[in-house]
């Protein structure tokens, strides 16, 4: 990999069932997850993807661009909610490019959209070379 | 309930020690649309799943401060790893009260979980920013956030 390489988009859909999955499996009971109603009711726009399912997504992409390569450091901000429908999915799209490789690390820029709005700040990760 | 500045540097007792199975890693990696088994050369280990570990502990520090876990949003996590996570560790989580802040009704706690192996020693940490809405209508902007 080399700077200013582009890295193929992917793309993830989330549905509710999805949302119930990640719950179970990541320990994470937060009803606004799952029931429109609570969500609403701390000013939410709907049921929302938790955060770290859409950052899990991001290590997806991570793994499939890098052949799994050794993950050193990974993390973002969640500054727009991922909306998921009652019915269908959100899509979420996880584009990058490589920032820099230096040191035998490869960092990666991103840029994390659902319909055309960056869903996370400042998105980072950081891989082995 | 009005979260106290007194909670900035305070830790929280360590979380029960999980093992890391090829059941829980497999469950969390198709959760996420993929798959993970054992057989032959199994692959990385999701860079996420500490997260397991750190809400573990965030749980008991919402229960403890009596903080409702559905007026919370995630506003920010980053990961840095000593080493990848393998299937056998058994990890812990410890996680301590960083910064408190207060933005249009809402509090911003960062927090910052050590997550150690069995052997004590530093496997990741994860810093997160928790946006608490204590009013019912307040509407947590983590876009705000500047931490």
């Amino acid at each position: 990999m080399n700077a200013g390489d582009a890295l193929t988009p992917r793309t993830f859909a989330i549905t509710r069932a999805d949302l119930v999955a990640y719950a179970e499996a990541a320990g994470d009971p937060n009803p606004i997850h799952q029931d429109e109603a609570v969500a609403r009711s701390v000013g939410l726009p709907g049921v929302i993807a938790h955060g770290m399912l859409t950052l899990g997504l991001v290590g997806r992409a991570v793994e499939e661009w890098t052949g799994g390569a050794e993950v050193v450091e990974l993390g973002c901000k969640f500054t727009q909610p991922v909306v998921v429908p009652a019915e269908g999915a959100a899509e979420v799209v996880v584009a990058g490019t490589v920032k820099s490789v230096a040191d035998g690390l490869v960092t990666l820029a991103l840029e994390v959209t659902c319909e055309g709005t960056k869903v996370l700040g400042m998105p980072k990760a950081v891989v082995r070379a | 309930m009005p979260v106290d500045q007194s909670l900035v540097g305070r830790e929280f007792p360590p979380t029960a020690p999980l093992e890391v199975t090829v059941e829980r890693v497999a469950a969390f990696a198709a959760s996420l649309g993929t798959s993970y088994d054992d057989a032959g050369t199994p692959p990385a280990v999701p860079p996420t799943y500490p997260i397991v570990l750190a809400f573990d502990a965030m749980q008991a520090f919402l229960a403890s401060e009596q903080i409702d876990l559905f007026r919370i949003v995630h506003g920010e996590q980053r990961f840095t790893y000593e080493r990848p996570v393998r299937l056998g560790d058994v990890l812990t989580a410890t996680l301590s009260v960083v910064s408190l802040r207060q933005i249009g009704g809402a509090d911003i706690i960062g927090t910052s979980s050590a997550i150690t192996d069995a052997d004590g020693a530093l496997v990741c940490t994860g810093r997160a920013t928790l946006v608490h809405s204590a009013a019912p209508a307040a509407t947590p902007s983590a876009e705000q956030e500047t931490a």
